[in-house]
């Protein structure tokens, strides 16, 4: 704590406005009577001081720090090794094969340290002398220490690379080519992990670097590589929901591994995932390892529309016999197709299918051909099944929309409530707090304390039993029985109302239609359509907000998926004569 | 951008209602613009998640305290420390303070909470940033006087007073004094209740030296911690009040007199009614001159010309020689009964009635009629409809009485108030009333004969 060499610095402390600085061992001004840590450091002040003095103080730090945080030498690869084996674990105890981790999964690791050049490969960018990190089953510990002999070099490479000798007692003074203000800069950077400086400043073109967003990208594409009956969507919320380690994942990293400094940067998180980004990420890293052709998905598999509409109508209560309807527009559409819905990274245009949110997206149409959802033939329709069913109660029911409407928001009302409730009780800090440097670490640890000490005070004055018990996973968020006037099911209601007898067909009753969007956007903005909420009927504006909830996607998101399929649906219709067997008129308006 | 412009029109109606303000000090709020800036990404970063929630969380601890659901806030609280972590260094900065607030609140009212979890809490909350010492300490030693714990209290602003953090900044000097002027409250309570043994002692007593040297001793020190606050611009009331009680209790009336006549002069203090208050009933058992404490109640006539003083200030004025007097003592008057929480006071109206018969008698026409030019578009409907007259005089026949007078003399026996007092056969008061008819005909200021 150099005091004296302190005393030049007279700024106010910005916490407590006292004028005492110590020096860091990294170069930087501290207040000594409240320990916040400016940003600025002695060399950029005081320009005029021979530098020696400096050096003295950084390699002092740096010596006592490697005794402070002594731990095993490791690198940011590892530890997303270490996260993206945690979370295959979390898979397999979600009831996913084991082969996705052992083998899929596994192979893709390996095939990004290969591609991204870190291993498996002649000339790895870390170290001459070391081996290529294996993803094991169980990735012994002692693997990763097995390299005591590592080049000194790597003890610092930033240091290094600012041309100093990190002679303990240097005193022969140096010209500095450098410019002072970037060494300082150097000298304050640190990381636990061997690279984590180097790996946070590295921008190699065509290189995808991991991320923590990426663990999960990884995650998806052995998922959808497995045909695993998890879709993106599922995998996200059970993200948030903590079923698979993400936010805080660092923590159950073995003792040994100390993180913090730039390792901070690249581990710690505190958002939760999105659907678009990890959509974009994935197809990104599968082009990135040059994967082939995912194995097909066909009408048996989990991924097909005809199934996922079958589970989307299940979960928001729809009448089983719409699936039927849904069958029909994917046939028409041709979006069930093995071509279409298979996975190729390697195509030109690669692209993938947003299975949960297409399936969705078939339902919304489906209920717009039935009930063209424009906040007035529902309502007519309804009147229609209720009178119906109030005349005929041995029968099976007519499905009622008014009624359905009503169940429906009340429970997504109070879903969605749980669910805001839930979020704001997140606790996003993680038991072992990351701090920047060894200055910091007794205030970031000491922060940690008071907070945990403030919330033992308050849980005490907390109804002793718990709200918010953790949910079991499930691919469903709701269940709806048989009898509950409140949860009424309507799985098995009828859609003789809506539908009428033609020859040997069937048809809507209902021959309008209308659009989701007329003109689609041509320029290069990317996105093909906007959403403006108050220009939709209250019908559409609710389906559409209750199904975007249940994917947690953004409502504009499905707006365009649903006028993507709208747009397929109607040139094929009008492209061909019409022969199908419940051909349905529809006019365009 | 038209959502935008939306809550723009919007906004205007709803203005008024909310209370946060994104630029203080500039004289200008946007109330609404802080939402935008909310969601405005800045430079293209999205907000984290982190800020969300814990923003959403706080809007839910607020909700829960605006419906007293004390243990729902406190378990909203426990999620809302984690901003004490929060890597945003302003966000970290300010939550302290934040966070004092809502906790101190809910363990105030929170059914399992007791006197030893609010001091935890407050010794905890003391001592994260250190700009909030002062202020939570004093808070703190608040809620022990609340619960009867004066001398912890005490022992609270002692600690507090003696704190000291590198060079104080001007707010914190300010917090200092107040700290001390507390202290000084408390030691004001006590010398207070030793005043009221001492009033049970026999002066030969021989326990009433030692009683009396005590008192002294407490005054000395309160004196020394009162004074410092009192000279700081502000509205001291309880602290000046017992400052001067203890001056004059020891007969130091030039010391007292200084410290009103600066609390209620000096430009630099907000303008406090009481103040002049505390100077005029001082300068009254002082019996100053009448000149003066006519002096003292006209700055409070402009503050508040209903305050119940201004009768006092009427009947000064009516004592005094001066004619400009006499005129104020009329316009004090009307001043008093243009407030509708006046309106049944009898001594009011008394005054009026027969101050208006004395100046109209003096020949000061003009002077009523100024009074009156502004108050009879709305007068006779304010006080002199016939829906007065009929309740008043069910209610309060003196009153009434006193009422008509005054309605005859301004607006003449054909005015219904006085019409439908004057047709009323009263026992008791049928001369009164012959009177009453008597001096409007001799003076209303309408004369229909003319």
């Amino acid at each position: 704590m150099e005091l004296e060499e302190a005393k030049e610095f007279r700024e106010k402390c910005t916490q407590c406005a006292a004028v005492s600085w110590g020096l860091t061992d990294e170069g930087k001004y501290y207040c000594t009577s409240c320990h916040n840590v400016t940003e600025r450091s002695k060399e950029v002040i005081n320009t005029g001081a021979i530098p020696n003095a400096k050096i003295q103080a950084i390699n002092r730090g740096l010596k006592r720090k490697r005794k402070l945080e002594k731990g095993w030498d490791w690198y940011v690869c590892e530890g997303f090794q270490q996260i993206l084996y945690q979370q295959a674990e979390a898979l397999k105890t979600l009831g996913v094969g084991p082969e996705l981790k052992n083998e899929v999964l596994h192979n893709f690791w390996k095939r990004y340290l290969q591609k991204s050049k870190q291993a498996y490969c002649k000339n790895p960018i870390y170290t001459r002398g070391r081996k290529a990190t294996v993803l094991e089953d169980n990735p012994s510990h002692s693997d990763w220490d097995s390299e005591p002999d590592l080049p000194s070099d790597f003890s610092c490479p930033s240091f290094v690379e600012s041309g100093t000798d990190s002679q303990p007692n240097g005193h022969t003074p140096k010209p500095f080519p450098i410019s002072k203000a970037s060494q300082s800069e150097t000298a304050s950077i640190c990381s636990g992990s061997l690279d984590g400086v180097e790996y946070s400043l590295r921008k190699e073109k065509g290189i995808v670097k991991m991320t923590m967003p990426r663990t999960l990208a990884f995650c998806y594409l052995s998922l959808l590589w497995q045909r695993e009956t998890i879709t993106l969507s599922d995998l996200l919320r059970f993200v948030e929901e903590g079923h698979i380690p993400y936010i805080n994942a660092f923590q159950h990293f073995p003792e040994e591994m100390k993180l913090y400094g730039r390792d901070k940067g690249i581990f710690a998180i505190e958002s939760w995932p999105t659907y678009e980004d990890i959509y974009k990420k994935m197809i990104e890293i599968a082009k990135f390892l040059d994967l082939p052709r995912f194995p097909d998905i066909t009408e048996d598999s989990y991924l097909h529309p005809n199934i996922l509409c079958m589970k989307y109508l299940m979960e928001v209560n729809l009448p089983d016999e719409m699936n039927d309807l849904t069958c029909q527009v994917v046939k028409m559409t041709g979006i069930g197709e093995v071509d279409f819905l298979t996975f190729d990274p390697i195509a030109k245009m690669a692209k993938t299918v947003k299975y949960d949110v297409q399936a969705v997206a078939v339902i919304v149409v489906v209920l717009k051909l039935l009930f063209l959802l424009d906040d007035n033939l529902e309502w007519t329709l309804s009147n229609i099944a209720e009178k119906y069913n109030e005349k005929n109660k041995e029968d099976k029911p007519w499905f009622d929309f008014r009624k359905w409407y009503q169940v429906m928001k009340k429970s997504i009302d109070e879903k969605k409530q749980k669910w805001e409730e839930a979020r704001a009780k997140y606790l996003w800090k993680s038991e072992k707090p990351l701090y920047h440097s060894s200055i910091d670490r007794a205030v970031v640890y000491k922060r940690r304390e008071m907070v945990v000490s403030l919330q033992k005070q308050f849980s005490v004055l907390v109804d002793s039993a718990p709200t918010v018990e953790k949910k079991s996973p499930s691919s469903f968020q709701f269940n709806w029985t048989e009898g509950d006037s409140a949860r009424t099911c309507f799985h098995g209601h009828g859609l003789q109302g809506i539908l009428k007898k033609k020859g040997q067909s069937l048809t809507t009753k209902n021959s309008l239609y209308w659009l989701s969007t007329q003109k689609f956007c041509r320029s290069y903005c990317k996105h093909v359509t906007t959403y403006e909420e108050s220009n939709f009927s209250l019908s559409y504006q609710f389906i559409i907000n209750l199904f975007s909830f249940l994917l947690r996607i953004k409502t504009s998101s499905l707006h365009e998926e649903v006028s993507l399929i709208e747009k397929i649906l109607f040139k094929r219709k009008y492209g061909k004569t019409k022969k199908k067997s419940r051909s349905r008129k529809r006019r365009k308006y | 951008m038209s959502d935008f412009s939306e809550e723009l029109i919007r906004s205007k109606t709803e203005d008024d209602k909310e209370e946060s303000c994104v630029f203080s000090g500039t004289g200008m709020s946007f109330p609404w613009l802080q939402k935008h800036i909310g969601t405005v990404e800045t430079g293209g970063k999205k907000e984290k998640d982190f800020a969300q929630t814990t923003s959403a969380c706080l809007g839910f601890i607020q909700e829960a305290l605006l419906k007293h659901q004390w243990q729902q806030a406190a378990d909203y609280m426990h999620s809302y420390f984690q901003i004490l972590e929060d890597s945003d260094t302003h966000k970290r900065q300010a939550a302290p303070e934040i966070i004092w607030k809502l906790g101190s609140e809910i363990l105030f009212y929170h059914p399992k909470s007791s006197v030893e979890t609010f001091n935890t809490f407050a010794d905890r909350m003391k001592n994260i940033g250190v700009m909030n010492y002062l202020k939570i300490s004093l808070q703190h030693a608040l809620y022990l006087l609340h619960h009867g714990m004066l001398e912890d209290a005490n022992r609270n602003l002692s600690h507090a007073e003696t704190w000291r953090y590198g060079e104080k900044s001007s707010s914190q000097e300010v917090l200092i004094n107040l700290i001390q002027a507390y202290k000084g409250l408390l030691q004001y309570y006590t010398w207070s209740k030793k005043k009221m043994e001492l009033s049970t002692l026999d002066e030969d007593d021989y326990a009433y030296n030692t009683a009396s040297q005590n008192m002294f001793d407490h005054s000395w020190k309160t004196s020394v911690n009162l004074r410092a606050l009192i000279q700081t611009p502000g509205i001291w009331d309880p602290f000046v009040k017992s400052y001067v009680e203890m001056l004059e209790f020891y007969g130091d009336q030039d010391g007292a007199r200084e410290v009103l006549t600066n609390y209620a002069y000096d430009e630099k203090f907000p303008s406090n009614p009481n103040a002049h208050i505390y100077l005029y009933n001082f300068l009254k058992r002082e019996k100053a001159p009448r000149e003066k404490l006519i002096s003292v109640l006209k700055i409070l006539y402009q503050i508040v010309p209903s305050h119940k003083l201004m009768l006092e200030f009427h009947r000064l004025l009516r004592k005094s020689e001066k004619e400009d007097h006499h005129k104020l003592g009329l316009e004090v008057l009307f001043g008093v009964l243009d407030f509708a929480g006046c309106t049944k006071n009898i001594t009011a109206w008394k005054y009026l009635a027969k101050y208006l018969r004395q100046t109209l008698m003096g020949n000061h026409l003009a002077w009523v009629q100024e009074e009156w030019n502004s108050r009879k578009n709305w007068w006779p409907s304010f006080h002199f409809s016939s829906f007065w007259a009929k309740s008043d005089w069910k209610e309060d026949k003196a009153l009434a009485c006193e009422k008509a007078l005054v309605a005859g003399l301004l607006l003449g026996k054909g005015c219904r108030y006085f019409r439908f007092i004057s047709k009323q056969d009263d026992q008791v008061l049928r001369k009164k009333i012959k009177q009453i008819k008597k001096s409007v005909k001799k003076h209303s200021v309408v004369n229909p004969g003319l």
